[in-house]
């Protein structure tokens, strides 16, 4: 074997020793991009959902329930700055597109990323009516549990930051909708409460007095109203 | 005079006869309530008002099914396949204890949600339980769940409501002794917490990490049934191998036959006599209610 040969070898071998070095680094900074880029569902929903800003915005800590982590049937309140509108209704629909688009993790998140507010209404006895695009209902994993975490992550989000609400209504696309994403039953209005008031109901009896016909216990905490 | 009094007492004897017929009847579920038309007014049977030595009625429903398979994983595994293989499983394991099990669908077909409740709600002292596997929790676990009670109409409730809805027209009840099929589950809230803390209980034994009480959530498919009823979940659907869930029959059926054999004598008891159980176990009973959470009424 000639010089120059062995000189194009020596070369060559450094260059492949160099990549194998350099490989998985590079491997992981481009599934960091993947992870930490806007997916096509981000933007659609930025597009769609553009950020709410109003005169009396005021840099405030908003608390927001997401999954806790490690977790994946528990939720957990997480204090972030927002701009927080003093109106209750622009407050609601700021608090809830953070909910939904500035989650930790993804692994976090209650509501699908795509989804978006549509529209929301407070009437002033404190019933609040949040309308949801058809996402909301077609991306929510399907079950109790998952739907009922999803549910409750909104109730809980504005329970926490807008006191004025005491009830919501779901809308799905501007109808009513009979489940969220086949379970949970959307014809009926949600409590919103903290789960500090939830977890502290008034006592009810687990059988009632006469079985059929009894009065319902009033102020039960983990009741909506129909 | 005694032979002109003769037809008169036969006409009190075809009276009561008729109206003990007409007793008999309003118990059963009209045919609209087995085909429900969309806008018509359904109604559910007001009690089971069954003696109390009629044998009790276990409906299992395995959720989804046909078109709808429910939650799937990402290996293939469908929802509305697991659970009708649990539900056969306990189906043999409650007629083994000499009980009357109807099932709602056995094949992979998906009833809706009113042919289900149909079905239930045409059994005397039924008891109504929904199986369903998670997306989402903890693999492993299992939670019951039973609807929230009802909450009392405030003034500013209704004024909400109408607002939002048609103004309710006030009629009197057309069929007395029969309740609205949209909340027939309303008069039997406490008997299905009841069943659920029970079954709740077996479950947390047997499966490591499931709750100690059940929560109550508005889980649609239990709002239209006229019976005690409750809905099951096994956590979950993400499992990378279906055996993981197969695993979990065994002792949810044992968890379910026990967990009925101790309400039966409860349901017997609150059916027969309508009378509840004493203030000490009420309260009692009442305790594990705090770690409920929310639901849609």
């Amino acid at each position: 074997m000639s010089r120059r040969w062995i000189i194009v070898t020596i070369i060559l071998a450094v260059c492949v020793a160099i990549g194998a070095y350099e490989f998985p680094g590079l491997r992981r900074h481009v599934s960091q991009l993947k992870q930490e880029g806007p997916s096509d569902a981000e933007n659609r929903r930025d597009v769609v959902a553009p950020q709410i800003s109003t005169p009396t915005d005021v840099q405030s800590s908003a608390q927001i329930y997401w999954l806790a982590a490690g977790s994946s049937d528990t939720l957990a309140a997480v204090t972030i700055q927002l701009p927080l509108s003093a109106d209750p209704v622009q407050r609601s629909r700021q608090v809830v597109a953070a909910l939904i688009a500035q989650a930790p993790t993804a692994a976090q998140r209650t509501l699908p990323v795509d989804a978006t507010l549509l529209q929301f209404y407070l009437l002033s006895d404190g019933t609040a009516v949040a309308d949801f695009s058809d996402e909301l209902a077609s991306h929510t994993p399907s079950g109790i549990l998952s739907e009922q975490l999803a549910v409750d992550s909104i109730t809980h989000t504005l329970a926490a930051n807008v006191p004025a609400i005491a009830r919501l209504k779901i809308l799905i696309h501007g109808q009513e909708a009979d489940t969220l994403a086949g379970h949970v039953d959307l014809t009926g209005f949600f409590q919103v409460a903290t789960p500090a008031a939830s977890a502290n109901p008034q006592p009810q009896p687990s059988v009632a007095p006469g079985l059929l016909n009894s009065p319902p216990p009033a102020g039960s905490a983990t009741s909506g109203q129909k | 005079m005694r032979n002109a009094k003769f037809p008169i007492f036969l006409a009190f004897i075809a009276a009561g006869a008729l109206l003990a017929h007409a007793g008999s009847a309003s118990q059963a579920v009209p045919p609209a309530a087995a085909n429900p038309t969309p806008g018509a007014p359904q109604v559910a049977p007001a009690v089971p008002a069954a003696p109390a030595a009629a044998p009790l009625v276990i409906v299992i429903d395995p959720a989804h099914g046909g078109a709808d398979p429910g939650a799937h994983g990402s290996t293939g595994i469908e929802e509305s396949d697991v659970v009708l293989s649990f539900a056969r499983q306990l189906r043999a394991a409650l007629q083994a204890q000499g009980l009357r099990v109807v099932m709602t669908r056995d094949a992979d077909v998906d009833p809706s949600f009113d042919d289900r409740s149909a079905i239930v709600n045409a059994q005397f002292h039924a008891i109504f339980l929904t199986l369903h596997v998670s997306s989402t929790g903890t693999p492993g676990t299992a939670r019951v769940y039973s609807l929230p009670a009802p909450a009392p109409q405030t003034p500013a409730a209704s004024a909400a409501s109408s607002a939002l809805l048609p103004p309710p027209v006030e009629q009197p009840n057309p069929h007395p002794g029969l309740r609205a099929w949209d909340n027939a589950q309303d008069s039997f809230v406490y008997l299905s917490r009841r069943f659920a803390e029970l079954l709740q209980l077996q479950l947390a034994q047997r499966f490591r990490g499931s709750p100690e009480v059940p929560a109550t959530v508005a889980v649609r498919q239990l709002r239209t049934i006229a019976a005690p009823a409750i809905a099951v979940e096994v956590s979950s659907i993400s499992v990378s191998d279906r055996r993981q869930l197969d695993a979990m029959a065994e002792p949810l059926t044992d968890a379910v036959v026990r967990a009925i054999m101790d309400f039966e004598p409860l349901y017997v008891s609150a059916a027969g006599t309508e009378a509840g159980p004493s203030p000490p176990e009420t309260a009692a009973a009442a305790a594990p209610s705090a770690a409920s959470s929310s639901g849609a009424r």
